[in-house]
């Protein structure tokens, strides 16, 4: 496939490992923001290529680990209505709630069906009008601008059987929650590179410069995080903070405007809960009043749902890196991907399930 | 769940292929070697691009034969129709049958049809169970895989699941990919006839290469190395994979299976492979290691390792 | 979220959203490209759940070996 085959080469491999190698006097801890670059350093096995004075951090770039476990239980109380035919990404079908998760409700009768774009859910609402769908609205920047289409043409067309359930996080905030933390060990940053050719690099410097961070836009494929690696280290061994884009493909300095003026119409800035953070001001999205009927919280009354979470489990923590996954008590004894405390050992791109499977036996 | 019904089966069952973790049961029955196994099938839909229900039927029950080294000798058809179901579809499904059964020169002896209230099933749900002789001299089980065996495949990967997968709403995409849904019948045979000491064979399904593998290394006690650059995956079923998200080494397969032979051995067996039944890519992808442990793990296209851990669950399209 | 593809624009189609046959390696989808209006057939999308969220840049996408080139040969 062009644009992604040649940043997938061995020869890349080899000649970035070895600048990196040259480059390296001390020892460095970055951080990857989003869960897609955790899955690219996971499936290439990139930390093998990296020295030892080089440490990476999986961030809580991962919204199915970072989706508070109310919102779980919202789903799953909505899925189970009759009538209803509940819409979602497939990443979150396995995360546990409280009780249970959304593949559970679908193994005993409920409706739940993955889809690929929130515009399906939308063409099934128009063809099956004595049903409701509900649509599950999870993510962070990258995937509002289609959940802001999808509420727009709901309104457009009058649809009345349509509504979502929001559940949208802000990457700066938890940034800055991050960067907070007395302990932090993270020293650079390599931001998420589709939420930011969506939203543009301005927001980055003034927390780059407030902590004199470096942070490097950086983009997915196995090339373009080594890269996004030797730039953070280099700025980091002159003593620089800046941000850089290392993603230019994809990413201008000003982003998306089309998709930025679609969010900012059908959604504002609230303050949102983290699993396993707590709730980080200004930190989500939350529907506008105009579009209030699409809104399947209020929907369905289930705004007051309060959720349970293990209190064995540290994926706050590690979604911080503050911790890292075997520093946990019950990391591979009590907590496995096959039965999970918290979202960061189900999600494949969870810091704890992607120690797990990865790096176990290695 | 899972676990839990294999604890309550398997105190009812009592086979050392089971044991083994073996596709078929190996029986003496006198001078004779028969396998049996039996396999039940749930597809949505029922017909898909390269195949359907009932050839999938026919074609995964001989195919368990096969990897246990036997010729398939005779099959029994079990339906469970749901009421409502169109009788032409039936018909439809018969008739695949029929060719499925022609094709691999096995017979349907036996056979029983249910109908259930509507609602109850998914249309149909179909259950063979199959029999065959091992020739003499034959002992293919993964009791036999040894430290230093070759890791065949006979084919690429992953076209069953991305051909399902495409015909779903919701995730439909335009593509040519057909299912591989075949008989690996002929490749054994020549493998087989050529004198090929193999060792081990399985039948790569749901949950494709990893699944077989896993379940293999864990049965043999043993480490499986794998080279990412040597698995055959088509370009088309690697973009497929790419859009939704899915990892090809999971994804089902049909008509594809892995075969352990001695390393002296692996480079006529990839040759016999490519010349005999529709194998034009098979390829050696890796080794036995003896370094104790029983997992999978891959040298990357990049030169990293992964562990290619067992699947918790089925591989669902992701976004993140 | 973060999953995006890149794909190639094969034919536009304005309708009530403006959508494309995008073919990403062989496999084609629909796409809706409300977000990058000015994509033609032809060009390189980087599509998301669905929608195509910015146009890929020839010129920035051989900046990756390009700088590799750079820093494999500074001392």
């Amino acid at each position: 496939m062009k644009y992604v085959d040649e940043y997938r080469t061995a020869e890349g491999g080899i000649a970035y490992r070895e600048a990196i190698a040259r480059l390296v006097t001390r020892p460095w801890t970055i951080m990857e923001v989003c869960g897609g670059q955790t899955h690219t350093i996971a499936r290439f096995g990139i930390e093998d290529l990296l020295p030892d004075a080089v440490s990476l951090l999986h961030g809580p770039g991962c919204p199915v680990c970072v989706t508070p476990v109310e919102a779980i239980d919202r789903a799953v109380s909505i899925a189970s209505h009759s009538g209803v035919v509940f819409c979602s990404y497939g990443d979150m079908l396995r995360v546990p709630g409280s009780d249970r998760d959304l593949l559970a409700v679908k193994a005993t009768g409920g409706d739940v069906r993955v889809v690929y774009s929130p515009l399906d859910a939308i063409e099934l609402a128009r063809r099956i009008p004595d049903r409701h769908v509900v649509f599950f609205a999870v993510g962070f920047e990258t995937t509002a601008p289609g959940h802001a289409m999808a509420v727009l043409q709901a309104h457009r067309s009058g649809l009345t059987n349509f509504s979502v359930l929001v559940s949208h996080v802000l990457v700066p905030a938890a940034l800055e929650r991050i960067l907070s933390a007395p302990q932090r060990r993270v020293q650079g940053f390599l931001a998420a590179g589709h939420v930011c050719a969506i939203m543009g690099i301005a927001e980055y410097e003034p927390i780059s410069r407030r902590h004199r961070v470096p942070i490097v836009v950086t983009g997915f494929e196995p090339m373009d995080i080594l890269q996004g690696i030797h730039m953070a280290i280099t700025q980091l061994e002159a003593g620089r903070a800046e941000v850089e884009n290392q993603y230019g493909r994809a990413v201008r300095r000003e982003g998306n405007a089309h998709a930025r003026a679609a969010i900012d119409e059908v959604f504002e800035v609230g303050s949102r809960a983290w699993r396993g953070i707590g709730t980080i001001p200004r930190s989500g999205l939350r529907l506008r009043p105009k579009y209030a009927a699409f809104d399947a919280e209020q929907r369905f009354d289930v705004a007051e749902v309060q959720g349970r979470e293990s209190p064995d489990c540290v994926a706050g923590l590690v979604l911080q890196g503050l911790k890292k996954p075997s520093e946990c008590p019950a990391f591979a004894s009590r907590c496995t991907p096959d039965a999970p405390l918290g979202a960061t050992m189900v999600s494949g791109e969870g810091a704890c399930a992607v120690h797990f499977r990865y790096r176990r036996h290695a | 769940m899972h676990r839990l019904l294999d604890e309550l089966l398997l105190r009812v069952v009592h086979s050392p292929s089971v044991a083994e973790r073996h596709d078929s049961a190996v029986i003496e029955v006198g001078e004779q070697r028969v396998a049996f196994t039996t396999d039940g099938y749930v597809v949505n839909p029922l017909f898909f691009p390269g195949g359907d229900i009932g050839s999938l039927a026919v074609f995964g029950t001989v195919n368990d034969l096969a990897m246990a080294g036997a010729r398939p000798l005779a099959l029994s058809l079990g339906l469970i129709l749901e009421e409502g179901l169109p009788i032409e579809t039936v018909g439809r499904i018969a008739a695949s049958v029929q060719r499925a059964c022609d094709a691999v020169g096995v017979r349907v002896v036996t056979g029983d049809t249910k109908v259930v209230d509507r609602g109850k099933g998914d249309g149909v749900y179909v259950t063979t169970s199959g029999i065959g002789l091992v020739p003499a001299g034959i002992r293919v089980s993964p009791a036999r895989i040894a430290a230093g065996d070759a890791v065949l495949v006979n084919g690429d990967l992953g076209r069953h699941g991305v051909a399902i997968l495409a015909t779903r709403e919701h995730l439909a995409f335009e593509t040519t990919i057909l299912s591989d849904c075949s008989p690996l019948v002929e490749p054994v045979k020549a493998l087989l006839d050529a004198g090929v000491d193999v060792h081990c064979m399985r039948d790569l399904t749901r949950g494709g290469l990893s699944s077989a593998l896993n379940e293999l290394a864990r049965a043999a006690n043993v480490t499986i190395t794998l080279d990412e650059l040597c698995v055959p995956v088509s370009s088309e079923v690697s973009a497929a994979c790419e859009i939704l998200g899915l990892d090809p080494l999971y994804v089902a397969c049909e008509g594809r299976m892995a075969v352990f032979v001695p390393e002296a051995q692996a480079a006529r067996a990839v040759e016999i492979l490519r010349t005999s039944g529709a194998c034009p890519n098979a390829a050696r992808v890796g080794s036995v290691e003896d370094r104790g442990g029983s997992h999978v793990v891959m040298r990357t296209c990049l030169g990293g390792r992964r562990v290619v851990d067992m699947l918790s669950g089925e591989q669902l399209p992701r976004i993140c | 979220m973060c999953l995006a593809i890149p794909g190639e624009v094969l034919t536009v189609d304005s309708g009530d959203l403006r959508t494309g046959r995008v073919s990403f390696g062989g496999v084609v989808k629909v796409i809706c490209l409300e977000y990058v209006p000015e994509a033609q057939p032809g060009d390189y999308v980087l599509a998301h759940a669905g929608f195509a969220i910015a146009r890929v840049s020839e010129e920035h996408a051989r900046s990756v070996h390009s700088y590799l080139a750079e820093i494999e040969t500074t001392p």
